[in-house]
């Protein structure tokens, strides 16, 4: 498989704190990748640097070969990643098919656009793009009325606007019910499976993360000590160190 | 070199004043959010309150007394006003209040007239206080001396209060964060009424304490609202030693201004705040504000849709009663009628950029103004031909925009409105003061329109036209795909960035989008009136648009042009009365405390009341 994105030993200080240190890692074609760390182990830093809301101490990131570092974010968008965040940003004054409408003005660039009418631009494409997400019932509602959990899944609608090549999610289930959440990471699978998108993500829920990851990275103190299977990192004896202090919740009978 | 110390010590003393007064603002924006206007009302309510009190109180102990005691009924008088005119609007959308605290200054404006007359109070001396001290041989006065003296304990007594008394953590708190503060607790409403009287004690303060300096008089708090503001936004807001350096440096500027360079007193603080915001957007101690995603007051905005049929007939009916007007009425309701159609444009292109672009401009009389000088110097100094300079208008005031713009928009919140109001401040400075070029107050007199234009009839169909083209314009580019992209970059930021969309870009473009309609209403004003003059340019003039796109609605695309036709209409049937800023100020809070969705988003709901009728999605 061929290599989408790849991270060179990048690094973030903040005034002699160091939140990402010398990170190294790559994500292949059509690859749904996790990253995930204790709170403060420098996930949304690591994020933040690849989309271009920070700019790293040192390290470059390239993708598909050519290199983004320090890009602006939408710069980044352009060459063909999409990112969801883990607080949502839509927008709040537009119904939620004008918000993927929006999405496509950039994509179709009419962004400088004066004579036509935004709400009737691009209406079928955008359904088809709500109804990837099962939205397609609520296309007219005020973005404003909506659940959390369903605004959660307009932005991977939106994001999925520019056909990224790569996807990148912070914590794309943080705030929804279980139930919920397995729907929207099944969903995400999907999209994998059936794009040829690939995606990274970063999630504290464990049950998500090994269910759906084909490879899983684990961050502590802005440093890798883990990137593998899902088999591979739950045996790892660091990582069990770092969640558990040694304990078993990720033998697979902990689970069943 | 001692005259030179002499002056430097001038400049300290008249900080003592500036200082307290921006401090007391900075804490009520702080705190409240509320952008507050009327403090220099405060101000000026604390210097007459102080006269009236000192001439009851003798004696030394009687005149610093007079001092104290005024801070004390002056907060008072503010905790009302809070209570009757704020406190019922804290939920409606952001920078509402501002319109509100315009009110309190009519308000306060004519009842100090009333109260104390039109005439100039001078200051009494303070007691023992009265001569000079020579320093290095050159006369300083006494008092002048203690107010230095003071000035570092008032800081430190403020600092002390902010930094290590309940009150004051209280208040850092809630400068954080309002919500949080409520939920462990606080009671806001009087937290909020504290502060509020707490800071307008303040500004009474400096207004007492500079009576042996300046006296007492009704323009006092026009004259004092602008350096404090500067002073607030240089020093960086909420920051008490930031304020304290920046009173410091305006005051000794200003002293050294006068002497060195008389016509730069006009504009030289703001000069100075436009230099340090450039340098440092957020003032020389403020630190970043972090634009809360939560937080945000009132009711989410609707989803916009162009008028369906009811509301095109509306519309259209409108239209047509206005085509019809010059069978029915005289000449003077024409003149009138044309007088609301500009501003109705002027209102409807600020309400673009500030509506749908959130970008909150304090000196959109800039390309107003600009536009009108624009044309009427073609006019004057080189004949151009009217429909030529009137071209010129639109033209010169979108390239005015384009440019202060692009140091503008890299600002934004309170710092961004400040930077507009500074530029605007320096294009009325040269329309003032370059008087070889522009005539000063003398103003550019003699433009008249073509012939074929000239005559009230075919003038106010002329300005009927061009008003009502340019409100649709505006109307259609918000509709527009552009229109979309800046209300996406309203909502978020982040996301907007991570779609591709040039938030900046699209924002400066909107910029002079909004700067060439004002040139447009400044070109029509011009020819209509025949002459132009630097009240045009004034902040007056950019606050008249404010507080009209705020009172017709900022979330109702028909906001500015209702508001403004409001304001006007009320306007020109008070302004007969003698107390007129008193009704007038009384009509406003009326206004604002009765709709605060602003005119038309208040009909709206009313509307939908009445009918029963819960669309989601408004027009």
């Amino acid at each position: 498989m061929t290599e989408i994105l790849r991270v060179e030993n990048l690094k973030k200080s903040y005034d002699g704190f160091i939140a990402v240190n010398g990170v190294s890692f790559s994500v292949k074609q059509g690859e749904l990748k996790a990253l995930i760390g204790p709170n403060g182990a420098g996930k949304s830093t690591c994020f933040n640097m690849l989309m271009g809301q920070l700019r790293p101490t040192a390290g470059e990131v390239f993708l598909d070969g050519s290199r983004i570092t320090g890009q602006k974010p939408r710069e980044i968008w352009r060459r063909g990643v999409g990112r969801t965040f883990q607080i949502t940003g839509t927008y709040q004054s537009m119904t939620v098919i004008e918000n993927v409408q929006m999405a496509l003005i950039s994509h179709h660039r009419r962004l400088f656009s004066f004579g036509a009418r935004a709400w009737r631009l691009y209406r079928d494409e955008a359904m088809d793009f709500l109804r990837t997400v099962d939205l397609q019932d609520q296309a007219d509602r005020p973005c404003s009325v909506l659940a959390y959990g369903d605004l959660k899944r307009l932005e991977l609608a939106i994001a999925l606007c520019h056909r990224p090549r790569l996807l990148l999610m912070d914590e794309p289930t943080a705030g929804m019910a279980p139930q919920a959440r397995i729907a929207l990471m099944q969903l995400t699978a999907d999209i994998v499976r059936d794009q040829g998108v690939s995606v990274l993500f970063t999630e504290h829920d464990m049950d998500v993360v090994f269910a759906h990851a084909h490879h899983i990275m684990v961050l502590n103190r802005g440093a890798l000590i883990a990137d593998g299977s899902a088999a591979e990192v739950r045996n790892n004896p660091k990582v069990q160190e770092v969640y558990l202090g040694g304990g078993t919740l990720f033998k697979e009978e902990a689970h069943a | 070199m001692a005259f030179f110390f002499a002056q430097f010590l001038t400049g300290l003393a008249n900080a003592a004043a500036l200082f307290l007064v921006a401090s007391g603002l900075s804490l009520i924006f702080g705190v409240t959010r509320i952008v507050n206007f009327a403090h220099g009302s405060f101000y000026m309510l604390g210097a007459f309150v102080g006269v009236t009190l000192m001439e009851f109180l003798p004696g030394a102990v009687g005149f610093w007394g007079a001092i104290v005691l005024t801070g004390l009924v002056v907060g008072l008088i503010a905790a009302v006003v809070e209570m009757v005119v704020l406190r019922p609007i804290y939920r409606a959308p952001e920078l509402f209040q501002l319109v509100a605290t315009f009110g309190v200054i009519l308000v306060i404006q004519d009842l100090a007239l009333m109260i104390w007359g039109a005439e100039d109070r001078l200051g009494p001396r303070a007691p023992g206080l009265r001569g000079v001290w020579r320093i290095f041989g050159e006369p300083v006065p006494k008092y002048d001396i203690i107010l230095i003296a003071m000035t570092p304990f008032i800081l430190f007594a403020l600092w002390y209060l902010i930094t290590r008394t309940r009150l004051g953590v209280l208040v850092r708190a809630a400068t954080q964060d309002r919500e949080m503060v409520g939920a462990l607790g606080v009671n806001q409403a009087w937290l909020f009424t504290g502060v509020f009287a707490l800071g307008s004690a303040l500004a009474a303060w400096g207004g007492a304490l500079q009576l042996p300096k300046g006296g007492a008089d009704l323009l006092m708090d026009f004259n004092i609202i602008g350096a404090v503001f500067v002073v607030v936004v240089i020093g960086g807001m909420g920051s008490l030693p930031g304020a304290f350096i920046a009173a410091v440096l305006i005051s000794v500027l200003n002293v050294f201004g006068v002497t060195y360079l008389p016509q730069s007193t006009l504009v030289l603080m703001f000069v100075v705040m436009a230099i340090v915001l450039i340098i440092r957007p957020y003032g020389l101690l403020g630190r970043e504000e972090v634009a809360g995603e939560h937080g945000q007051v009132g009711a989410p905005e609707t989803p916009i849709r162009p008028y369906g049929t009811r509301g095109r007939m509306v519309v259209t009916a409108l239209l047509l009663v206005l085509a019809a007007l010059p069978f029915v009425a005289d000449q003077f309701l024409l003149i009138l009628t044309i007088d609301i159609l500009i501003f109705a444009l002027f209102a409807a292109s600020l309400h673009f950029i500030l509506g749908s672009g959130g970008l909150v401009s304090f000196g959109h009389a800039a390309f107003f103004g600009g536009g009108a000088y624009a044309a009427a110097l073609l006019v004057f100094h080189t004949d151009t031909p009217m429909e030529l300079a009137f071209l010129f208008a639109p033209l010169a005031a979108g390239l005015l925009a384009l440019g202060i713009g692009w140091f503008c928009i890299r600002l934004s919140g309170v710092y961004f409105a400040m930077l507009t109001l500074a530029f605007s401040q320096l294009v009325w400075s040269v329309a003032f003061q370059w008087r070889g070029l522009t005539r000063g107050d003398d103003g550019l007199i003699n433009i008249w329109p073509a012939p074929w234009l000239n005559g009230p009839v075919t003038y106010y169909y002329f300005t009927l036209i061009l008003a009502v083209g340019g409100i649709l314009v505006l109307r259609h580019i918000i509709h527009a795909p552009f229109g979309y992209a800046l209300r996406a970059g309203r909502d978020s930021p982040r996301q907007a960035e991570a779609m591709g969309i040039d938030v900046k870009r699209v924002q400066l473009v909107a910029f002079a989008i909004a700067g060439v309609m004002a040139g447009l209403a400044g070109g029509i004003f011009v020819f209509a009136k025949g002459s132009v003059f630097p009240t045009e340019l004034e902040i007056a003039k950019s606050f008249d648009a404010l507080i009209v796109v705020f009172l017709g609605g900022v979330k109702t695309l028909a906001g500015g042009v209702v508001g403004a036709t409001f304001l006007s209409s009320v306007e020109h049937w008070l302004t007969r009365l003698e107390y007129w800023r008193l009704v007038l100020g009384l009509v406003i809070i009326a206004v604002v405390i009765l709709m605060p969705e602003g005119i038309v988003g208040s009909l709206r709901s009313l509307w939908a009341r009445v009918t029963g009728s819960k669309s989601e999605v408004s027009k």
